[in-house]
């Protein structure tokens, strides 16, 4: 039997896919492909080579271009270091294992509620949630309590709720995080309709 | 002293994990393993992007920017905002410090919230993901009535905002700072 260990992204979610015929846990089936690490070198490269060019074209603008990017950075920083600590608090404690527990668990509008709430608060890259949901569906839960937990994922944002209302204010952080939250269940109703027939 | 306060709330989170850390050493050892990761992961997006919107900024002159997106962009500038959000990689706090830039440069704050909603729920690499995970159907129908709600849900957000409400993003508060505001 294979046992689900620590992972590449440091989760023992328990979900096996399996790739080339064998069993390989699911979050490391798209880190080993290496995906984000590529996003992210090719983001450097792309900064770096913009910078050197414009450094080329004009010093005095670069060095410019640089201070602003610097004093952003370090004006918003407070509330990013807010969401890292939430996020690794809620990585911690809300583990893909009890995600997994809470979205299987009900039927019925209890079902759909505690998944929506725990899409609300989670904040997993793409690379976990989709094997996620993917392994749930197999077990046979509802594709509209799937649907509402990735829709909620992606448009609500709890944790980074102190990030959004320091950048656009707090009206719009709360209309916006409403309404996509309400939005969530007419996706999540009308996946259901098309995807369970 | 000041400096310091601005970080309080990151400071009792920190203290939270130490004390988990003290009383429960294995979770806390998961705790911050997975703080690391998250830290990692935002230095993997965000130096980059503020230097990018460094440069947008002494680079690329304001009218540019409105014409594609801005007050009069109509239609064009809508599916620009939406291909634009689609195009990223990276969680939705990344698309945070650009609709700040985007609103310095005069785009229009309904294409703003386009672009935000596209960026939060239409990622083509998502998609990708989403269409291989959980099939075709799902995956599409998805996607189908994401355009709609986030191009619906953007009209309602602009026109529930008053016009007061809409300049605090790009005011200076969360971006450029005291000089930026100064400038203007």
């Amino acid at each position: 039997m294979w046992a689900c260990g620590p992972c590449a992204a440091g989760v023992r979610c328990g979900i096996v896919l399996y790739m080339d015929g064998k069993p390989i846990c699911a979050a490391d089936r798209y880190i080993l492909r290496g995906d984000t690490r590529l996003t992210t070198a090719i983001l450097y490269l792309l900064a770096a080579a913009a910078t050197a060019a414009s450094y080329f074209a004009d010093r005095a603008r670069t060095v410019q271009a640089l201070r602003k990017a610097k004093a952003s950075l370090l004006n918003i920083l407070p509330e990013f270091s807010v969401v890292l600590g939430l996020v690794g608090i809620m990585l911690t404690f809300l583990s893909p294992a009890l995600i997994q527990r809470y979205i299987g668990a009900g039927s019925g509008v209890p079902g759909l509620l505690a998944a929506s709430v725990v899409g609300s608060i989670t904040l997993i890259p793409g690379f976990v949630a989709f094997p996620l949901a993917a392994s749930l569906l197999a077990r046979g839960a509802g594709p509209t309590h799937i649907a509402l937990f990735v829709s909620t994922l992606m448009m609500v944002g709890v944790l980074t709720f102190p990030l959004e209302r320091r950048y656009f204010g707090r009206r719009e952080a709360i209309l916006r995080n409403g309404l996509a939250y309400v939005f969530s269940f007419v996706v999540a109703l009308i996946v259901g309709a098309v995807v369970g027939r | 002293m000041r400096g310091l306060l601005r970080y309080r709330l990151f400071l009792a989170i920190v203290a939270f994990d130490l004390l988990v850390l003290a009383f429960r050493p294995a979770t806390g050892i998961t705790l911050f393993g997975h703080s690391w990761r998250v830290l990692a992961q935002m230095l993997g997006l965000l130096p980059p992007v503020f230097l990018f919107l460094g440069l947008l900024d002494v680079w690329v002159p304001r009218e540019t920017v409105m014409r594609f997106v801005g007050e009069r962009s109509g239609v064009l500038g809508m599916a620009l905002s939406i291909v634009l959000g689609a195009a990223a990689a990276g969680p939705l706090y990344g698309a945070f410090p650009i609709a700040e830039a985007m609103a310095r440069k005069g785009a229009r704050y309904l294409n703003i919230l386009i672009f935000l909603g596209a960026w939060s729920t239409l990622k083509v690499p998502m998609f990708l993901f989403e269409f291989s995970a959980l099939g075709p159907r799902f995956a599409v129908t998805r996607w189908a009535v994401n355009v709609v709600g986030i191009i619906g849900m953007a009209y309602l957000i602009d026109r529930l905002m008053s016009p007061a409400e809409k300049a605090i993003l790009g005011s200076g508060t969360a971006g450029g700072g005291r000089a930026e505001r100064t400038r203007s």
